[in-house]
């Protein structure tokens, strides 16, 4: 479903992708992990459209979406989270996913001026919608507060919710355990093969490996901006360069 | 008790016009900034908005309507054009490059030979009546009102708080900020042509670098996250020297130590999304005492 | 008569050049575009004359007086308004109002005190005399100017690049949480940027009030148009840019009025800096700004 070719990114002087190239199957959920620092972020950001490689392709679904802009990207079917989380604080959890549904609307000014029924039974049918999504990952009794006055984690789930509301075919999911608690991170395991299991395709950045072994179906590994390591988690587990990789910055923080 | 009605009108009906085009002028600003974007070229918008409309009811004899109208529109295509490259830039630098443009339209304005060149428009016919004010006023407001709730109005606010995260919500961030872009300019243009109409003369220093940046002034110190802010802002910042006309000059540094004030002690402006929740509180308790 | 026009070119983008120098250092250091510079240049042209004129001052002291009466205004600028904005999470926009509302209160003060009318230095404060230099004729007064503007930027220059406190001040402009960790006196070096940088806008307002032997309380507002053209053409945060756009702008003004007209003067320097903005917004020597998305 999606291809990435000999993907290269220099800032400046400092390389922090080197030719990797990865394929993300249909249906699976896909783990991208390594060190901190091995651009595995980067990689997101180059198939989301926000940074251009400067080499190498971004292929999804036979189409060549390398330099497009984002926004077109995501009308294409992908759509993602952030590591550091990027709701929008001010507005409520209602508004944050409709936003997200953005491209399910179509009623123009015009009717938005004088409130013409089409506008009137799009803003209806699409907040129930909403609503359902929301419900997806049990936040709809906060509903109508402001994004900032959700924890943590809750953030983490709306952050996820809006991305589905994208109607997304892929999803690109980074760090969504992070500054989570076992039972949380339990749940959030659940809810992402809940969700993949509706069809969506997962592509997950994680440093968890309980995580990343226990629902991925196919796993590859960065370090230092080089693909070291592809496979399933069992030869992923087995594979002396993995272990090396994090064994030896186990071992400098000693 | 009429004739005192009389002699006030008389004597402030100018300075209430104004207050009504200052309101406008800050609405007309409100639309960029709420989509983050700090354009300082509405004051040239006006200014083209001002000179389409007087010429076009003293050279052309066209209708008020027409004319103001049409006032709007010759800034908005202006915007349109200059807003595809310059909205790629952000904040200061965007800031400036309006800042920038502004400037070149004054200049502009004050070589050709139609519009009177340094010395102005002089004569242009007393057409602006209150109900006009009231009209336009009204339709902005509610025009606002329905953009908050609105998918519009949704993605604005996404691209404010967050452009990146917006874009990758499938938000084409540059087009609507072109569009809040021309909007604003159409407003000032509007404010423009009925500002022109009641005072009689228009001459390009109105539409330069100071007023661009009372226009800011106006918003920054009402508050930039609701419609109100805006209107708020430019109320008290047009009403106060008057008031204070005793003071001659130094009357104006009153406004300067109010906005200095307003934006260490209240950053957000005098009106924030909460203030209407907190004022209803505050009387909830005063009924309850 | 063309060698004639570059004498007044040189003198007149030495002034732009003054003032625009200020202006980027407080931007590239502070990050702020303070709107208050054209009142302190103001201020320079005021305290300049007083010195001039109630203190019988000489040219040099004159200078000084102004500088020091414009710095002392942007450190108390920064004290007031800029500084205490840093503390607290703000709108980006906050501190450009700030100075907003400084330059309010700074120039309807100066209306109040000192009236709607210009003000000239005394008869014969700089001897008219003129000299021949490689066939151009310059005064003493444009040699003046010229030489001050030029003196004012090297030590500058040498400050930024030789001196301890010039280091940091260029530290503090690449990253100030950086500048923190290595412990430098980050608040302190915004202090100073801002007290150095009004000490040169007071000076450009005093050799401008020399140049024109015009001094008036609205003074402020035209030189603050060309500074911000200056940076937008040179680029902002880059003293390079502010020289080379002083001289772009300087030249462009005095050039159209010799050989066009007047009246295109304004028309010819802000429509170079519209087709750069369009062009190359970043301005000559500005990093060019990338947008994601």
């Amino acid at each position: 479903m999606l291809k990435g070719e000999n993907i290269t990114k220099d800032f400046g002087g400092l390389r922090v992708l080197g030719d990797v190239s990865f394929e993300v199957k249909e249906g699976s959920i896909f783990g991208l992990i390594g060190p901190n620092g091995a651009g595995k972020t980067t990689v997101f950001n180059i198939i989301s459209g926000l940074l251009k490689p400067t080499a190498g392709r971004v292929i999804f679904n036979g189409k060549d979406i390398t330099k497009r802009p984002p926004y077109e990207i995501t009308s294409y079917g992908i759509s993602r989270t952030f590591q550091n989380i990027r709701v929008f604080k001010e507005m409520t959890l209602l508004e944050n996913v409709l936003v997200g549904m953005h491209r399910l609307f179509s009623y123009s000014a015009f009717s938005m001026f004088f409130d013409l029924p089409i506008k009137r039974s799009e803003e209806k049918a699409l907040r129930e919608k909403a609503f359902e999504i929301l419900s997806i990952v049990r936040l709809t009794d906060k509903a109508d507060l402001k994004a900032e006055s959700l924890s943590y984690g809750e953030q983490r789930k709306l952050e996820l919710a809006r991305a589905l509301a994208t109607e997304p075919k892929l999803l690109l999911i980074d760090e969504p355990a992070a500054g989570m608690n076992p039972a949380e991170t339990e749940e959030l395991m659940e809810e992402i093969v809940h969700i993949n299991g509706k069809g969506y395709t997962i592509c997950l950045i994680e440093h968890d490996m309980k995580v990343v072994m226990g629902i991925c179906s196919h796993i590859a590994v960065l370090n230092f901006g080089e693909l070291i390591a592809e496979g399933s988690p069992d030869e992923i587990k087995a594979n002396p360069e993995v272990i090396e990789a994090y064994l030896g910055k186990e071992e400098q923080s000693a | 008790m009429s004739e005192l009605i009389t002699s006030f009108w008389q004597t402030y009906n100018t300075l209430f016009y104004t207050t009504f085009v200052h309101g406008m002028l800050a609405l007309s600003i409100y639309i960029t900034l709420s989509c983050g974007q700090l354009s300082l070229g509405n004051a040239a918008f006006m200014g083209i908005g001002a000179y389409t409309a007087t010429l076009l009811t003293m050279k052309a004899g066209a209708p008020f309507g027409v004319s103001l109208i049409a006032g709007g529109f010759l800034p908005a295509v202006v915007a349109l054009i200059i807003g595809i490259p310059t909205l790629r830039l952000s904040g200061v630098y965007l800031a400036m490059a309006t800042l920038g443009f502004g400037e070149v339209v004054r200049v502009v304005i004050l070589n050709m030979e139609i519009t009177g060149g340094s010395l102005g428009l002089n004569g242009v016919p007393l057409k602006t009546e209150l109900w006009h004010l009231i009209l336009v006023m009204g339709i902005l407001i509610y025009f606002f009102i329905k953009l908050r709730n609105s998918r519009f109005g949704r993605i604005l606010e996404a691209i404010n708080e967050d452009e990146v995260a917006a874009s990758v919500m499938g938000i084409r961030a540059t087009y609507y900020k072109v569009w809040a872009f021309a909007i604003g300019a159409f407003i000032a243009g509007v404010a423009g042509g009925l500002n022109a109409h009641f005072t009689f003369f228009i001459s390009p220093r109105e539409y330069g670098f100071e007023p661009a940046v009372d226009i800011l002034t106006f918003a920054v110190l009402g508050g930039t996250r609701t419609l109100w802010g805006p209107l708020a802002g430019s109320t008290i910042l047009t009403i106060l020297p008057e008031l204070f006309r005793f003071l001659g000059p130094y009357r104006l540094a009153l406004n300067g130590i109010i906005l200095v004030l307003v934006v260490l002690y209240l950053p957000n402006g005098i009106i924030n999304r909460d203030t209407f929740t907190n004022l209803r509180r505050f009387f909830k308790k005063e009924e309850n005492a | 008569m063309f060698l004639q026009q570059i004498a007044n070119a040189l003198a007149l983008s030495a002034v732009y050049s003054l003032f625009a120098i200020g202006f980027t250092l407080i931007f590239g250091v502070l990050e702020v575009i303070t709107l208050a510079h054209g009142a302190v240049f103001m201020m320079g042209a005021f305290a300049g004359l007083i010195a001039a004129t109630k203190f019988n001052a000489g040219l040099a002291l004159t200078l000084l007086a102004s500088m020091i009466v414009s710095g002392l205004a942007g450190y108390l600028i920064d004290l007031i308004a800029v500084g205490p904005l840093r503390k607290r999470k703000f709108h980006h926009l906050a501190p450009m109002i700030a100075t907003i509302g400084c330059a309010t209160i700074i120039t309807s003060t100066y209306q109040g005190i000192f009236g709607a009318e210009a003000y000239r230095f005394p008869f014969d404060f700089v001897p008219s005399t003129s000299y021949d230099i490689g066939g151009i004729q310059l005064t003493l007064l444009q040699l003046i100017i010229i030489g001050i503007s030029l003196f004012l930027m090297v030590v500058l220059i040498f400050f930024l690049k030789k001196t301890r406190w010039g280091k940091a001040v260029r530290a503090v402009a690449e990253n100030p949480k950086t500048a923190a960790l290595l412990g430098i006196p980050v608040e302190q070096v915004f202090r100073l940027t801002m007290s150095i940088s009004s000490a040169f806008g007071g000076a450009a307002g005093v050799l401008t009030g020399l140049n024109f032997n015009t001094i008036h309380t609205f003074m402020g507002g035209p030189i603050l148009h060309r500074g911000i053209a200056v940076i937008i053409l040179g680029g902002m945060g880059d003293i390079r840019g502010a020289m080379a756009g002083g001289l772009i702008l300087g030249f462009s003004e005095i050039l159209s009025v010799a050989y066009i007209s007047s009246d295109f003067r304004d028309a010819i320097s802000f429509g170079l800096l519209f087709l750069i903005l369009l062009v190359r917004p970043s301005g000559i020597f500005g990093k060019v700004i990338e947008r994601k998305g």
